[in-house]
């Protein structure tokens, strides 16, 4: 069959563009299959793209892609139902020249079709509005897709699944097990639109300069997760994001909770006389390090959230890691191919390439991140209550005298924490986040 | 046998609709576009003839900004042969006049036996274009058809369209031209293997000057028709329930029909 490719590819969002750009780039051919009227034309995310993996496929991608502002702020924030305690950072070094700290607030649905049409001029074939519904198989061995079209069959020597975190051909393929409950958070966004000076005003920037602001605690009902806002440049993305279990524990439906914290007094004022663009919903997989599965078969690669490349702890960085798998995912096919070999075993340097990468590091490095958030559940609701309660009695004015209201506080810390347990669990904290 | 469609690109269906800044245009930002539908029933059909008959060529012709290629590059991908792409700054403004005016032009590049256009535009809803197209090339049309048959020495065809109460019958003479309404079938979806031929199928571009028309012959300046305002649909307001039992209710409604509503 003449119509055979080197690579198909499932997927056009972040990991699957890389992949058919760097492909393309060194002569293969490739096909991509994307189910959405254009690719990225359904993706969403939260709204901060980190560029590092970005710049090595398109260098000078600042000069051409569409970005929104440079993140020059990060903000965490820490509620009450009446009150916020915030620790915000900001670095004039994060605003000097392109790439500036290679994080740049984003809207998919612009970013997602630029990087495939920079595959597309790579000489990559782009196929949108195609479903693929299966693998072909042939002794065991992945030999192409079946799209939902007619003559959909198409060979090719490596399929890449980069078909997102509900990846069922991962499945079927039998690679991944379908993902439990609890790996997965869910996040509801909207796009808000505001003037640019409006902004620029509320949130203390000036030009293209960007903040992150993540919000923990009764913003989000307490649950492990958090409220986000991400300045672009006359809109904002303004979501939530948290664990499936907690919305069941909560008995709350992911869009409640977004009005929650869309209502939240400190919140309320940011978004103040905006206008709702666009709501969506989507799925996170947050499992972390031993949720990933294996990522190779005989004609098979999986690449970005089909194989759980996501780093949930601090970052919420999934396209960085997407694009990175992409790459890598490319580059052995390339190599592969060299040697005409596409088995497993050929195919083996990309989970080499991953481990070596910060992919599989960092995912390693926060394994524990996930377990200690839903065993540690105060940490998202008592002691940011405690914490902010206790703050509201040392700013309250009064007659009270000063050394009052501290031994006061000192008692309320006394009642309300355990010592022994509070160590425990913020050694754990800094087990999870902070050792290696 | 030779057939033409001409096709333009619209706002999908579901899109949000919003006046530009200066109220003359829509916003286009964020729309996603798709191929007139009921262009795609010109399409259809040409296909279908083209099949019947076993021989011949379906071209498709559009005006349009960059973007246009696309809607006729689904064309391709579908079945057409062969895409015309017209695009020039100075037809920005133009009107419908000016539109049917270049089409014409396009259009008497070739010998088409048939030429489909769709009953109207999804967008501009003027449903104008075809007719006005088939008075400046002094041919036959049949509007708003849902049925069409070709005899078999491609020489004549038999057009319906649904009138009030009735279906209207219409022998005409090739060439001519027909513009389609929803009933005349169901347009098919392009098939893996189209898709990927659509890619070398070939594109032609014109410019004006291409067609020998003078930039100034279009666009805003020569425009027939001027656009005051466009503006959105007003926002409906929540209903009012009346009260009081039936005869209270209709003077009540009687009154705010005369004196609210002012329709008499
Ligand atoms: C609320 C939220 C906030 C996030 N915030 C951030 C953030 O701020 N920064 C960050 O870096 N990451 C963030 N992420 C993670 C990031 O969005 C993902 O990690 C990234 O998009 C993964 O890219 P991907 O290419 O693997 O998958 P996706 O972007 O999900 O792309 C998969 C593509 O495959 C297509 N597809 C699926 N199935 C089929 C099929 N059968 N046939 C054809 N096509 C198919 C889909 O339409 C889609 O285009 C966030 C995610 C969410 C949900
Ligand atoms: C003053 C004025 C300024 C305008 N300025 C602009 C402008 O700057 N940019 C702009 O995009 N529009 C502009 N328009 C609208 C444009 O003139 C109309 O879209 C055009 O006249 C066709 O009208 P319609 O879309 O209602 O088509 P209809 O008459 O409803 O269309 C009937 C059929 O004609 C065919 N057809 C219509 N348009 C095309 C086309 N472009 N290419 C191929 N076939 C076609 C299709 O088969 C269609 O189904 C302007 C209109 C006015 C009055």
């Amino acid at each position: 069959m003449s119509d055979k490719f080197d690579v198909a590819i499932v997927g056009a969002g972040p990991s699957g563009s890389a992949a058919a750009l760097t492909l393309a780039k060194a002569g293969l051919s490739v096909v991509v299959f994307e189910r959405g009227e254009f690719p990225g034309s359904k993706n969403m995310f939260g709204g901060v793209l980190y560029t590092p993996i970005l710049e090595k496929l398109v260098p000078n991608f600042w000069e051409e892609a569409p970005l929104e502002r440079h993140i020059v702020k990060r903000r965490f924030g820490l509620f009450s139902e009446f009150s916020e305690a915030a620790f915000e950072f900001r670095c004039e070094d994060f605003n000097q020249k392109p790439p500036f700290n290679q994080s740049f607030s984003a809207l998919r649905a612009q970013f997602d079709p630029w990087l495939a049409k920079k595959a597309e001029d790579a000489g990559a074939l782009i196929i949108p509005e195609t479903v693929v519904d299966d693998l072909l198989w042939k002794d065991g061995k992945v030999i192409g897709v079946k799209a939902r079209r007619e003559g959909g069959e198409i060979e090719a020597d490596v399929v890449i699944l980069a078909d997102g975190v509900n990846s069922f051909l991962a499945k079927k393929s039998g690679l991944r097990k379908d993902f439990t409950w609890n790996v997965l958070a869910v996040a509801a966004k909207e796009i808000i639109a505001l003037p640019r000076g409006t902004i620029e005003d509320r949130f203390g920037l000036e030009g293209d300069e960007g903040l992150a602001m993540e919000c923990f605690g009764d913003v989000v009902a307490g649950t492990v997760g958090a409220g986000f806002i991400y300045t672009n440049k006359e809109t904002l993305s303004v979501g939530v994001a948290c664990s499936i279990n907690a919305f069941i524990d909560k008995k709350i439906v992911p869009n409640d909770l977004l009005e929650r914290f869309k209502n939240h007094p400190s919140i309320r004022r940011l978004i103040r006389g905006g206008e709702t663009l666009e709501y969506a919903g989507h799925m996170i997989p947050e499992g972390g390090h031993k949720q990933v599965p294996e990522v190779i078969s005989d004609g098979l690669l999986l690449v970005g959230d089909a194989a759980h490349f996501v780093n949930a702890s601090f970052y919420h960085e999934g396209t960085n890691l997407a694009m990175a798998s992409g790459l890598f995912a490319a580059e052995t096919i390339i190599e592969a191919k060299k040697k005409d070999d596409f088995s497993q075993r050929g195919l083996k340097g990309y989970l080499k390439k991953l481990e070596e990468s910060f992919v599989l590091k960092d995912l390693k490095k926060y394994r524990q991140v996930e377990d200690w958030a839903h065993k540690n559940g105060r940490f998202f609701k008592e002691y940011p209550d405690l914490m902010l309660d206790v703050l509201k009695d040392y700013f309250t004015v009064s007659e009270t005298p000063k050394s009052v209201i501290q031994q006061n506080i000192v008692k309320k810390l006394r009642s309300q924490l355990k010592p022994l347990r509070t160590l425990v669990e913020l050694n754990r904290f800094r087990k999870s986040f902070f050792s290696s | 046998m030779n057939i033409a469609v001409c096709i333009k690109q619209v706002p999908a269906t579901e899109s949000k609709i919003r006046p530009s800044a200066d109220g003359k245009d829509i916003d286009r930002t964020g729309l996603s576009f798709v191929v007139n539908p009921y262009d795609e029933f010109g399409l259809e059909e040409a296909l279908k003839i083209k099949e019947q008959v076993g021989k011949g060529t379906v071209t498709v012709i559009s005006i349009g900004e960059d973007k246009t290629i696309e809607a006729l590059r689904t064309c391709l991908a579908v079945g057409a042969d062969q895409a015309i792409h017209i695009k020039d700054p100075a037809l920005s403004g133009s009107d419908t006049h000016a539109i049917a005016l270049v089409l014409t032009a396009a259009l008497q590049k070739e010998n088409y036996d048939i030429i489909f256009f769709g009953k109207q535009a999804i967008d501009n809803d003027s449903g104008a274009v075809g007719i006005h197209v088939a008075e400046l090339m002094n041919l036959p049309h049949v509007a708003v058809i849902n049925k069409l048959e070709v005899s078999p020495d491609d020489k004549k065809a038999v057009a319906h369209r649904q009138i009030e109460g009735g279906t209207e019958v219409i022998n005409i003479d090739l060439p001519a031209i027909f513009t389609c309404q929803k009933e005349l079938n169901v347009p098919r979806y392009a098939s893996l293997p189209g898709i990927m031929k659509a890619k070398q199928k070939p594109m032609t571009i014109y410019s004006l000057n291409d067609l020998n028309i003078a930039t100034d012959a279009v666009g805003a300046e020569k425009a027939m028709i001027t656009l005051d305002q466009l503006s959105p649909p007003e926002k409906r307001t929540a209903g009012t329930a009346l009260e009081g039992n039936a005869g209270e209710a209709v003077t009540a409604l009687v009154r705010l029909l005369h004196e609210e509503a002012k329709i008499f």
